[in-house]
């Protein structure tokens, strides 16, 4: 398909920052605004931010701020910490103010670049695909592994240290920084009413200019990709490993929760993976699932146990071995792991899984029958 | 009304809930439990109560709770 020039997108977060002082907000005035902005999470979860805020069950807690970027698709973090680091230590000076923290952290994955603050403190921690889950990057922060806690009793409730702690992704801060600025109304000036605000979009895959461009929420898929130049694509892995494929013939979907909602897609994190016409997407799925399965933290059962056979099946549909029940087993074991473990981890790995089997049926059909002569990833 | 939730980092396919409670609970293939409904934490019926008590007491890992959250 032919992709048209990209239009203007909206540069925030990556736009040159004018060096105004950050206002100081009580925690009523934190969470109206916030409310008022309507700005969701970007961390991958998309949860209203106003709603964590108010959850925070006390004062003297922690807060974190979430530069974990464990997704290995994803470098938003990155960029944005490269270019506007004060941006994502204003939204946490902010935060820590409002909620009365003891301990302000700044959570930097492996990855991720040197960040130098007098007021925050900067920790360099384990990556890891689930570190940078919320219980996890707890879990890590009091000296433990980096693996996810059982989620029962919310970290708002009993976190760090057994402390309210809010962790909040290092773009949902800066945003929060740019709307104690310039205002709620500013920020609801771009984007769908029901999900305002700018995104930051990793692209890459099958594109001559992979990188990360900010985009208003409910920009067209299209738009953000003519940005990084694709080739040819079959389809767009839309919200990382945990995410799910939306097929070229809908490549002009709106990049919002109700637009994306038919594919089992939301924005998440903003990765959107490009695959080549000439890739098969059930190689690639089945890549994806192995290392996904590999990454599993090794403390759910289900997840243990679930996620290997879910690769190993997917893998051998991929290999083209002719066996008519793969697809029916593949979808009783990614239901099977589903909500039966302490993180996200089999949930958004079955996602992935269960998207393949539906965007690519017609592929699936020709790789029971032997057909398929296309080759992984390039 | 309470439900059933399962510690899955403690969990380690004993049992002995799935024994106690086979109206909430079967088995899946590697032996843990698997709720029936397919709700994340199944809601138990009033009458299971002191079953679901008890296999909350009997399990060996701690990993049961009864538990009043939505979900």
């Amino acid at each position: 398909m032919t992709l048209t020039a990209s239009t203007e997108l909206t540069r925030r977060l990556l736009a040159p920052t004018a060096d105004t002082p950050l206002p100081r907000w009580d925690l009523d005035t934190l969470v109206r605004e916030a409310t008022a902005s309507g700005l969701s999470g970007r961390g991958g979860g998309g949860f209203p931010t106003a709603a964590k805020l108010r959850a925070l069950a006390g004062r003297g807690g922690v807060v974190v701020g979430n530069a974990m970027e464990g997704e290995p698709l994803s470098r938003k973090d990155a960029v944005l910490l490269t270019t506007s680091p004060a941006l994502v230590l204003d939204g946490l000076r902010l935060v820590g103010a409002a909620v009365g923290a003891r301990r302000v952290v700044l959570a930097l994955g492996p990855s991720l670049p040197e960040v130098t603050s007098d007021e925050v403190e900067v920790l360099r921690l384990s990556g890891g695909f689930v570190a940078g889950q919320e219980t996890a990057l707890v879990n890590q922060l009091d000296d433990g592994p980096a693996v996810p806690r059982d989620p029962l009793v919310r970290v708002t409730t009993r976190g760090v240290g057994g402390r309210p702690t809010l962790v909040l992704n290092a773009e949902t801060l800066a945003h929060l920084a740019l709307i104690a600025r310039h205002g709620a109304a500013w920020f609801r000036s771009v984007g769908p009413p029901e999900e305002p605000g700018t995104s930051l979009f990793t692209v890459s895959g099958s594109v001559a200019h992979p990188g990360v461009v900010e985009a208003a929420r409910g920009t067209r898929l299209s738009e953000v990709l003519a940005t990084a130049a694709p080739r040819p694509f079959s389809a767009v892995l839309v919200g990382g490993f945990h995410g799910a494929w939306v097929p070229v013939a809908a490549a002009e979907v709106r990049l919002d929760a109700p637009s994306l909602a038919p594919y089992g897609a939301s924005v998440g994190a903003g990765i959107l993976h490009v695959l080549s016409s000439d890739s098969c997407p059930l190689i690639a799925a089945a890549e994806f699932t192995s290392w996904l399965a590999a990454q599993s933290a090794g403390q759910c059962g289900p997840c243990i146990n679930g996620l290997p056979r879910l690769a190993d099946s997917l893998t051998r549909l991929a290999q083209r071995v002719s066996d008519p029940t793969l697809p029916a087993e593949i979808n009783r074991l990614q239901r099977l792991v589903t909500g039966r473990g302490a993180c996200a981890h089999p949930d958004g790995t079955a996602r992935l899984v269960g998207s393949t089997l539906r965007v690519f049926a017609d592929h699936v059909v020709e790789h029971i029958a032997g057909r398929c002569t296309l080759g992984g990833a390039r | 009304m309470s439900r059933l939730h399962v510690d899955w980092t403690r969990c380690d396919g004993h049992g002995a809930c799935t024994e106690l409670l086979p109206e909430l609970l079967a088995t899946d293939d590697w032996g843990y439990p698997l709720s029936r409904t397919g709700e994340r934490d199944p809601e138990i019926p009033a009458e299971l109560t002191r079953h679901a008590e008890h296999a909350v007491h009997t399990c060996p890992l701690l990993a049961l709770r009864l538990t009043r959250h939505p979900r």
